[in-house]
């Protein structure tokens, strides 16, 4: 690739570009997106062709959207699922993604449920675990810290899970 | 999704996160981020690009295994559009003169159709 010059970064900041489209759309108040100057952090403890894996998405299976809702207003809850379920594809076209752009007809574009076992079968990992989680992608910061982040977590523990992969859309 | 990870993390569970929405991820602050830098939709790899998918997903294993601080960041070397990068990044949530009246009626729009589902009742909000 040749050398290049730009007066702006390259990669889209959708916190710039959500203000913006929201504001044209007569929006005034931004959103208040997460922000922490620290960050946790652990270290696997084993050997990851010990480890046990999880996933967690942000779609969810097929179900009735209510359009009119207000965005923010707690329709979703998160949930535990067979990852066989999921083979089929999950629903996500009420989610926030570039659907003049692409697709997400194939499952493994968003949530590498066949490609996690073909690791494991290959024994880089121990084992993707049998159920996926889904969290809501909700408007506020307090109900995914204090209900779907801790329901999660409780998910993690029942099915032991070694690490997790977590794919927003 | 990243205070998701967070808290996972917060309770002694390795977490790695992967995704295209790169300022919002860091703006919270994860522990692990394999970064792809594609349009919103296909953060683990192309539809149908299985080795794509394998690389990218092999990544993300290679990170929870090596990374020793938070905040470590792998960006994937993948390129939506080789010809026209810049295509999906310009017409994603595009505001400009041509479309900011219809965006300004389709935010009124909203506004009232939601008022009107107030009134009956429907938000659970």
């Amino acid at each position: 690739m040749t050398a290049d010059r730009r007066t702006h970064r390259s990669y889209v900041s959708y916190i710039d570009k959500s203000r913006n489209y929201y504001g044209a759309q007569g929006y005034p108040q931004a959103y208040q997106w997460a922000y922490n100057h620290d960050v946790p952090f652990t270290p696997l403890t084993k050997p990851l062709n010990e480890c046990r894996i999880g996933l967690v998405t942000t779609s969810f299976f097929e179900r009735k959207v209510d359009t009119t809702a207000v965005a923010g207003s707690a329709t979703k809850e998160p949930y535990a699922a067979q990852c066989d379920d999921a083979l089929g594809g999950l629903y996500n076209k009420d989610l926030f993604w570039d659907k003049d752009n692409t697709h997400t007809d194939d499952l493994d574009s968003y949530l590498p449920i066949n490609r996690l076992r073909e690791f494991a079968d290959q024994g880089r990992i121990g084992s993707l675990a049998e159920r996926f989680y889904g969290v809501p992608t909700d408007y506020s910061h307090r109900r995914t810290s204090r209900r779907d982040a801790p329901q999660i977590l409780e998910f993690a523990r029942e099915d032991e899970l070694d690490a997790v992969i977590l794919v927003p859309l | 999704m990243s205070l998701v990870a967070r808290h996972l993390e917060e309770a002694g569970l390795p977490t790695v996160v992967m995704g295209s929405a790169r300022d919002i991820v860091e703006e919270c602050g994860v522990s692990r981020f394999v970064y792809t830098d594609f349009p919103l939709g296909n953060p683990t790899g192309k539809p149908e690009d299985l080795e794509m998918q394998t690389v990218i997903t092999g990544m993300a294993l290679d990170l929870l295994e090596r990374a020793w601080e938070p905040r470590t960041t792998l960006q994937t070397p993948f390129v939506w559009d080789a010809e026209r990068n810049d295509g999906w990044r310009e017409h994603f949530m595009k505001v400009d003169d041509s479309n900011r009246e219809a965006l300004a009626a389709a935010g009124d729009q909203r506004r009232a159709a939601q008022a009107s589902a107030k009134a009956e009742g429907k938000n659970r909000g």
